[in-house]
């Protein structure tokens, strides 16, 4: 049986497949809580808090608030756990990031974060970051509902009798161009 | 509305056949090629081991769900890519997306079925002498394949032939109608589509269910594993073995393919004589099992005594153009594919290039449009695009690209499959023409956006190729392809080739329609060969 690669399939400049976590509903976030850091294996808290930050700038949608980010940095997190290169890969890139200005990333107006990636968004750290938060924010379902993406329509038995050609501010074809359905 | 999604179970004979059974063809692939020919050889009475790399899905095990699919049914074995095409930057593990599946890439395909012009046969002819450009006309012409395209359509129930209605248009195409007409084009219209609209063949008519690529779990859409592949079982002649990936074709020492060594799922070698072995496993593998079944008679790869395997490798001048809109489309609502302007296929240099595209409708999910609609991109100028989801509308271009010696399949020097084989690399570097068809076919997929209030457009690069043609080309002479008019190899006559592989040219016209219709015609030749002993 051919081995779902769930993680990874690409090296560099590609396309990361989450795992589990895709499908989560978002985290309860404690008001005022950097709790959530507690949970994570790999990374440390420090750590957290940057790729979060990071994470938000990455793919910026203002109506979703931190759990959805936050189910980002796990997701590294837990590719972390498995991988030793990818565990180094985000340790240093941290450090990078902290680098740049010589003041920590998170510590930075938002301007200056954005300044700061845009240096590095060539670099092997910020493609794994982006390309694994293209999965992780793009396939959570949540997110789908908050952004108006439905997903599956075979549980309705497809759009046919549920507005596939319900557009009504353009005229409809002729016939010779868009026969009536069957 | 039937809700029967699957075809009528019939009676399915499974033949089983010895290895050492020589007088069996070996069909190596299940797709558009393999698929057809092997169904078509049963039919004729010949028996037929049929070799498919990946697992066996059905529509019961398909997803409404594009990462899912992805990861199911895409060949995902290590691939590298150089040159100057984008993908190689972008995407640069994975040159193609096509499938490792029971069904090949017709399980993902989207059914645009159009045939080649009279023209896109004969390039070399036609075309002025274009620097650069490998061209070479077919040993065929479009008169000679007419009576096989018509038993393609059938086979496939391709709407707007066979009296089969076209489908029913889309929000997405309503937007494409609106505007190319308002551009003022002329031949707009839902398509020539291998998608029932009526049930159709033991299959039911579409449910607009919009998720074509992930695989259709209507069945409406025509694919190899649940037309061709269940109707040659039903003729009590085919053995069928999934998960059974070739390694390496075998010849003896009269330059006659004698027999295959494939991995089975367990990763066991298994040797299966063969009197005839047809190659159908999609451009890059097939290119690259012949490279890797090099011998002392075939120092080069097998039956490439031309050095032209691999090379000529094609994929369309494609890119694509999304619209977005002031109010809602849902573009994902409904066939991915079904909406065509017609209008550029044609040959006209007076636009500033050779060659012409086709502009067909496509949607994405959310997920894939994150993914694809400007790869690599990120910030808030990108997410603002994403946040109007529904509100785009999309098309793609398919256009002819030019064949060219330097773009090609090779064995990569260092790095190995998990058979301990070498992998393949892709390079591709776009033609001049291809970056002028390219450039103007954005501009014209824009005007048909702008025509009807688009407040933005975006030009989207190719994406990792779903066409992919050319690396074992047909010729008349030894010298500049792989294959003769048949399939039938130069080299080896008893070892043919089945899929887009063979194709000359690219034409701007999506490959499934040709590669079964010249499968059909192969199957006559192989069958006639056989039963006069001269293979």
């Amino acid at each position: 049986m051919k081995k779902l690669k769930r993680r990874e399939f690409l090296q560099k400049g590609a396309l990361v497949v989450a795992g589990a976590a895709a499908f989560a509903s978002g985290v309860e976030v404690v008001a005022g809580a950097e709790q959530w850091t507690e949970g994570l294996k790999n990374l440390n808290p420090h750590q957290g808090q940057t790729l979060l930050a990071m994470a938000r700038h990455i793919f910026p949608h203002p109506e979703l608030d931190d759990s959805y980010y936050i189910i980002v940095v796990q997701d590294l997190d837990a590719d972390a756990r498995t991988k030793a290169d990818t565990a180094k890969l985000l340790s240093e890139g941290v450090a990078r990031l902290d680098a740049v200005k010589s003041a920590k990333f998170v510590t930075l107006p938002p301007t200056d974060q954005i300044a700061v990636l845009k240096q590095i968004d060539r670099t092997d750290f910020f493609t794994k970051v982006r390309s694994s938060e293209l999965v992780s924010l793009y396939n959570n379902h949540d997110v789908w509902k908050k952004l108006g993406y439905p997903g599956a329509s075979y549980p309705i038995g497809g759009y046919l009798h549920h507005g596939f050609n319900d557009l009504s501010w353009l005229p409809d074809p002729p016939e010779s161009a868009s026969p009536k359905p069957a | 509305m039937s809700l029967r999604v699957a075809p009528k179970a019939k009676r399915k004979i499974v033949a089983r056949y010895e290895y050492n059974d020589d007088s069996v063809v070996v069909v190596v692939g299940s797709g558009a090629g393999g698929g057809t020919l092997a169904n078509e050889l049963c039919q004729k009475g010949l028996k037929v081991v049929l070799l498919e790399a990946g697992a066996a899905q059905s529509p019961a095990t398909f997803r409404n769900d594009e990462w899912f699919a992805f990861n199911q049914l895409a060949w995902l074995d290590k691939r590298t890519t150089s040159g100057s095409w984008r993908v190689a930057r972008d995407f640069p593990n994975l040159p193609a997306w096509t499938c490792k599946t029971l069904g090949g890439t017709t399980v993902h395909w989207a059914g645009a079925s159009l045939r080649f012009q009279e023209h896109e046969f004969k390039t070399r002819t036609v075309y002025s002498n274009i620097q650069g450009a490998n061209l070479l006309d077919w040993p065929l012409t479009l008169e000679e394949l007419q009576p096989y395209y018509a038993k393609a359509e059938d086979k496939l129930g391709v709407t707007r032939t066979n009296d089969i209605p076209g489908l029913p248009g889309n929000n997405n195409f309503k937007v494409m109608y609106n505007g190319a007409t308002r551009a003022g084009y002329k031949t707009v219209h839902t398509g020539r589509m291998a998608i029932n609209s009526r049930a159709r063949d033991d299959r039911s008519a579409c449910w607009q269910l919009g998720f074509c690529f992930q695989g259709c779990k209507s069945g409406a859409k025509w694919s190899t594993l649940y037309t061709e592949i269940p109707k040659a079982q039903e003729s009590g002649r085919l053995d069928l073995r999934t998960q059974s990936q070739v390694l390496q074709v075998q010849h003896d020492k009269n330059a006659r393919v004698t027999s295959v060594l494939y991995a089975d799922k367990n990763g066991k070698h298994i040797r299966q004589e063969a009197r005839v072995v047809c190659l159908a496993c999609n451009s890059i593998e097939t290119a690259r099992l012949l490279l890797n079944s090099d011998s002392s008679t075939f120092p080069h790869g097998l039956a490439n005594s031309s050095g032209e395997i691999g090379k000529n490798y094609m994929r369309h001048t494609t890119g694509s153009v999304f619209g977005i809109f002031k109010r809602p489309v849902h573009m994902y609502r409904g066939t991915v594919m079904a909406g065509i302007i017609q209008d550029e296929a044609g040959l006209n240099t007076k636009r500033g290039f050779t060659g012409g595209f086709e502009m067909e409708t496509i949607s994405l999910g959310l997920p894939f449009a994150a993914a694809f609609l400007n790869p690599g991109a990120w910030g808030r100028d990108y997410t603002r695009l994403l946040e109007q989801f529904n509100n785009m509308a999309g098309m793609w271009i398919v256009g002819e690209d030019m064949p060219q010696s330097r773009n090609a399949v090779t064995l990569h020097p260092t790095e190995k499959d998990q058979f301990g084989l070498p992998i393949p690399n892709v390079h591709y570097d776009d033609h001049a023409n291809d970056l002028a068809m390219r450039k103007y076919a954005y501009q014209r997929g824009s005007a048909v956006y702008d025509a009807v209030g688009a407040v933005e457009t975006i030009e989207v690069p190719p994406y990792p190729s779903t066409h992919n043609m050319g690396t074992c080309r047909m010729s008349a002479h030894a010298r500049d392809g792989v294959c003769n008019k048949w399939g039938q190899t130069h080299d080896i006559k008893n070892l043919f080739i089945s899929d887009g592989s063979q194709f000359a040219t690219s034409g701007a016209e999506n490959p499934t329609l040709t590669i079964v219709t010249l499968a059909i015609r192969q199957a006559d030749y192989i069958a006639s060969e056989s039963s006069h002993r001269n293979i």
